[in-house]
């Protein structure tokens, strides 16, 4: 920058607006520049946080699974996807779920990933299910702001995740208050969190609208292609 | 505290210390609160925070403080603020890179040290009138403060809220956490307790 028109310039006398807007544009140039760099060179570390943490919420979800493919939803046809975890190069990202097999190769469930407002903000979790017997056979919070010692109980209350372990979608999910639930497609929801409970709920039943369907449809298919 | 000290090496020691002590940003001059009290509930969210604030006060600091000739004062605070801002953007990346589980806990509080009227009030107030040994002492000091107030209200939150600090269960089976401490309003009463306690001593240190 040129340092001498400050000093050479008696201190009262207003500097050009053109070199305002030359110092703002050269701050913002290298900001950008720095901001570039950084982002590129912590880029694939944090997409290897986050594709480790989905592998290992998958695993939770269905139990005994050791293996999964991901499934993508093409032209109303589910099919294996010819991309890795860290999203498709031409930028079209298609809804997936994951189908999970374990260690002899039989297929266990699929895990669905969705997302519903809860008390605070966005709650985004991953479940597991069976299409054969309709059943929901594991739960796991991905991503919650609910209030720590309430809501954020939805992420490791035991008699809570215990709901999810087998749970019948049909007729349909219902709410009960805690120790109340006695049929298989009840949830009891948590004393003193009973909005972030109901939005659990809401999203489960907001995902299995939209990939019953096409999972049953699936599942109903020859065995032989669902298998490796 | 502004009058000159001939000996330079005792300036800067005493720019550096009176951040930790006299001037302390949180005990004594009260800002940035929204930090203090959000992230607070536990002593390694403190210590996060802390230390992230630190980064990016430290580098502020020093660039705004080596370009305080250049900067015309008439877009003074805007170009600051883009100093801050990319620092804090770095901070972001680096700590989900590197700690995700940290990251996950401080959320949308990293975003907001941009905000964090510390930050550009030590711009304005010391770094982009003193030389780059100077303001450097003075991020240092003030940012030691920070993290160590920070730090102070996590310990006891965390002790209380959920009988361990650090992660470290410090109570058998037997203690009933007060969940309260780890909500928001348990960052209220011990920031306020704390700030009884601190204008205590330094009363008692005046009398003395």
């Amino acid at each position: 920058m040129d340092t001498s028109t400050s000093t050479s310039l008696p201190p009262q006398s207003d500097p050009s607006s053109f070199r305002l807007i030359l110092t703002l544009g050269i701050a913002g140039f290298f900001s950008g520049l720095l901001l570039v760099g950084v982002y590129l060179s912590t880029l694939p570390a944090i997409q290897k946080h986050r594709a480790e943490s989905l592998r290992k919420a998958i695993f939770q979800v269905l139990p005994g699974c050791t293996e999964y493919k991901i499934m993508e939803l093409r032209e109303g046809q589910l099919l294996e996807a010819q991309i890795t975890e860290q999203g498709s190069s031409e930028g079209e990202v298609l809804p997936r779920v994951y189908a999970g097999y374990n260690a002899a190769g039989e297929f266990i469930g699929f895990a669905i990933q969705g997302e519903e407002p809860g008390f605070q903000d966005n709650i985004g979790a991953i479940f597991g299910y069976e299409p054969g017997e309709k059943v929901i056979i594991g739960f796991e919070v991905l991503e919650s702001k609910e209030t720590p010692g309430l809501g954020d109980k939805i992420m490791k209350d035991e008699n809570w995740l215990a709901n999810f372990k087998a749970l019948k979608v049909e007729p349909g999910l219902e709410v009960v208050k805690e120790g109340q639930g006695q049929k298989p497609n009840q949830v009891e929801s948590i004393t003193g969190a009973t909005i972030s409970s109901k939005a659990i709920v809401r999203l489960l039943e907001k995902e299995l609208a939209e990939w019953r369907p096409v999972l049953e449809e699936y599942n109903r298919r020859p065995k032989v292609e669902g298998r490796k | 505290m502004n009058q000159q000290i001939p000996d330079s090496n005792a300036r800067t020691a005493e720019e550096f210390l009176k951040g930790i002590w006299r001037e302390n940003p949180v005990f004594v001059a009260v800002l940035g609160m929204c930090p203090v009290l959000a992230v607070t509930n536990t002593a390694i969210n403190s210590l996060a925070m802390g230390l992230a604030t630190m980064f990016v006060l430290v580098f502020s600091s020093l660039l705004v403080s080596s370009l305080r000739k250049v900067i015309p004062k008439q877009v003074r605070i805007t170009t600051f603020i883009i100093i801050i801002a990319t620092f804090v953007t770095v901070v972001d990346f680096l700590l989900a890179a590197l700690t995700p589980q940290v990251h996950k806990e401080l959320g949308a509080f990293i975003a907001l040290i941009v905000v964090n009227c510390l930050i550009l009030g030590r711009q304005e107030a010391f770094a982009s009138k003193n030389s780059v040994k100077l303001a450097l002492a003075d991020a240092l000091g003030m940012s030691v403060g920070f993290a160590f107030a920070l730090l102070c209200i996590g310990v006891v939150r965390e002790i209380l809220g959920n009988g361990s600090l650090f992660n470290i269960a410090l109570f058998g089976e037997g203690f009933e956490p007060w969940i309260v401490m780890i909500l928001p309003p348990g960052g209220f009463f011990t920031l306020g307790f704390l700030l009884l306690f601190f204008n205590w001593l330094q009363q008692r240190r005046k009398l003395v």
